[in-house]
């Protein structure tokens, strides 16, 4: 952290600080959480954690590698399946949802070598159709019996409460550790790599990141995230009916809440997934009209505030909560370098 | 014979998936956009016809004078008031928006017609199974047929368009450069959106003969864009001909593999579309190859 002219380069900031250390206290929180709270409020945290998995997936897809699927229900649906047929073949259950979302993960690195040659919206769609193979093939599977589906039987072998306390903090945990790795991906060199692809490909790839390494990276853990949504999903919901895994309506939700709490922000995938969390509790029951609703509120978002609401707080106020990218202090304190232009640009020249 | 007939089948429902194609293709070659809501458009132009059908009586030959110009206005009006101010926002936000709008479209119709499947079989008589018999085992549907010249009729007049009249050259070079189309006196927000009409316009006629050739219910939109793309795709984005190419690539696959199973029918054709791709990765751009090969002679 070079000071000239008393101005410095920051990181940390005293506002991002208090947020991580705030962050940490309500993990600790969160995990004594089945003790304390009623067991509906244990299910529904549950969801909220898996929503929050999923925004944050689909946000560090889009936002940071300006690579928009509409197929990430590939992912979700893959890893429900693949902890059925792991637990179907005696592995234990709880173990499986974590490997059969890694196998998931593994699986997605060639298939992002064919993938990834598309571009913009060839590659929305092309991933729409992986996702309807994957469904299709995962029908010929005896065990999901087609349409009817199966359900994750194995579970059965835990009581109602300890069940519900189990999922509960393998919810917690995995979104715990991707929200860590994340974090970390993103201040180290290669974040700042997938940044500078996001806001100019050829650019970046100019001034020496190995931008097809970089995208391979975020396309394979995002697939790792989204199968584990998906295996933690099959895991609460406990029946898996392939139709209603592998829907694009998957992707609506994660879209909307990344274009609701912001594109490409890191603290905006979670104010996303808070807000569709809630919108959901409350219209959830209207059906149709909900989903009209959802898909006019993206509409609108994309139209006229592309950057979200955390956007909107990073534009007009200049805080920021994770210390992800670096910021201008000038000597005395005062007037800090807003926008986002110092966050991608210094982070940029650090990546190359 | 049976396998013969397969094929032929196959080069028949081509040309379906062409006719959905084209007006996906033309706004991909022409204005750079993928429209996600294409396939919930189309839908939209069926359930247009059937009510016109059903209510009033009008046959869908005779509602498409109504619904083709129709949906050509909507056309004009998604650029101006939803692609137009996406695209202000990054390549990325048109798929954004337009899949926003593919849920609104979907939900809406559910709400509108419910869940039952409709047609417009019942309206054209015995256009919808009559068939010419070739030999025992083949037979060429009316419609089918019907279906397949109508797709070529269309590719080959947006293609005339494009190249001998005065607005389809200003397409393209609208499309080539929309800043210096300016300094020559081309609007390019009008021409963009007159293409949009026009892409919309031959979405009516492929919503009418998918409202022809079986049922559809508000969700049919996503398996037409799927469909829509692969074909587009497989025959090299953007280009028309290669559409046609495309769509019958895409149906024989689709015949042959419903033979193995029922299915077989989806999978072969997802697998048809991985495989071009994949095919692309190993041995360079085979669309656009043909493409150019195609376009050789029309293009000057």
């Amino acid at each position: 952290m070079s000071a000239v002219n008393g101005a410095a380069v920051e990181r940390w900031t005293p506002e991002s600080r208090i947020a991580i250390a705030a962050a940490a206290v309500v993990v600790a929180l969160l995990a004594v959480g089945p003790a304390i709270f009623s067991a509906n409020a244990v299910d529904k945290l549950t969801t909220l954690f898996i929503y929050v998995i999923l925004a944050l997936m689909w946000n560090a897809l889009v936002g940071f590698c300006g690579l928009v699927s509409i197929g990430q229900q590939a992912f979700f649906g893959l890893g429900a399946y693949a902890a059925i047929r792991l637990a179907n073949w005696g592995v234990s259950v709880y173990p499986s949802l974590f490997l059969g979302a890694l196998i998931v993960g593994a699986l997605s690195w060639p298939l992002s070598l064919v993938m990834l040659r598309l571009k913009g919206g060839e590659f929305a769609i092309g991933m729409w159709v992986v996702s309807e193979l994957a469904h299709l093939l995962v029908n010929l599977d005896t065990l999901v019996r087609g349409e009817t589906g199966t359900s994750l039987i194995e579970l059965d072998a835990y009581a109602s409460g300890s069940r519900r306390a189990l999922t509960y903090w393998c919810a917690l945990a995995a979104m715990t550790g991707l929200v860590a790795i994340v974090f970390w991906l993103l201040r180290s060199p290669l974040g700042a790599a997938i940044q500078a692809i996001r806001d100019n490909e050829e650019a970046a790839e100019s001034i020496g990141v190995r931008v097809a390494r970089a995208k391979r990276l975020v396309f394979t853990l995002t697939a790792f995230g989204a199968a584990l949504a998906g295996a933690l999903w099959v895991a609460t919901a406990l029946t898996f009916q392939p139709k209603a895994y592998f829907s694009p309506i998957w992707t609506a939700y994660m879209i909307f809440m990344a274009l609701v709490g912001g594109l490409g922000t890191f603290e905006g995938a979670i104010l996303g997934a808070v807000v569709f969390f809630a919108i959901e509790t409350w219209f959830g029951d209207m059906g149709v009209w909900y989903l009209v609703g959802l898909g006019a509120t993206a509409l609108i978002f994309a139209l006229l505030f592309p950057r979200g609401l955390w956007g909107w707080v990073e534009d007009t106020t200049s805080l920021r909560l994770l210390p992800i990218g670096y910021r201008l202090r000038r000597g005395n304190g005062m007037n800090r370098a807003k926008g986002r232009e110092p966050d991608a640009g210094e982070g940029g020249a650090g990546g190359s | 014979m049976i396998f013969l007939n397969q094929i032929l089948q196959g080069v028949l429902l081509g040309g379906y998936y062409a006719l959905i194609a084209c007006g996906l293709s033309f706004m991909f070659g022409v204005m750079g956009v993928i429209n996600l809501a294409h396939g919930s458009l189309a839908v939209v132009a069926a359930y247009a016809l059937f009510v016109l059908a059903d209510r009033f009586g009008v046959e869908p030959f005779l509602g498409l004078l109504i619904v083709a110009p129709a949906m050509g206005l909507v056309g004009w009006a998604l650029q101006r008031l939803v692609l137009e101010r996406s695209a202000r926002g990054g390549l990325l936000v048109p798929v954004l928006s337009t899949f926003g709008l593919s849920i609104i479209l979907d939900n809406l119709m559910f709400q509108g017609f419910g869940a039952d499947t409709r047609s417009l079989a019942p309206y054209i008589g015995d256009l919808s199974y009559d068939s010419w018999s070739l030999t025992d085992d083949i037979a060429i549907g009316k419609l089918a047929a019907l279906t397949m010249a109508v797709a070529i009729a269309l590719l080959g007049g947006i293609e005339a368009f494009l190249s001998r009249t005065l607005i389809g050259r200003a397409i393209r070079a609208t499309a080539e450069d929309p800043d210096t189309v300016g300094l020559v006196g081309i609007n390019a927000r009008r021409v963009n959106a007159i293409a949009a009409a026009i892409a919309l316009a031959t979405v009516a006629i492929a919503g009418a003969f998918l409202g022809m050739r079986a049922t559809f219910d508000p969700y049919a939109g996503a398996a037409q864009l799927i469909f829509a793309f692969e074909a587009s795709v497989i025959g090299g984005a953007g280009s028309l001909w290669g559409t046609l190419i495309g769509g019958v690539v895409l149906g024989v696959a689709q015949s042959l593999g419903a033979m193995i199973s029922p299915q077989g029918f989806f999978i072969a054709g997802h697998l048809a579309f991985l495989a071009v791709l994949f095919a692309r990765l190993f041995f360079g751009s085979l669309g656009a190859r043909v493409r150019s090969a195609l376009a050789g002679g029309a293009r000057p």
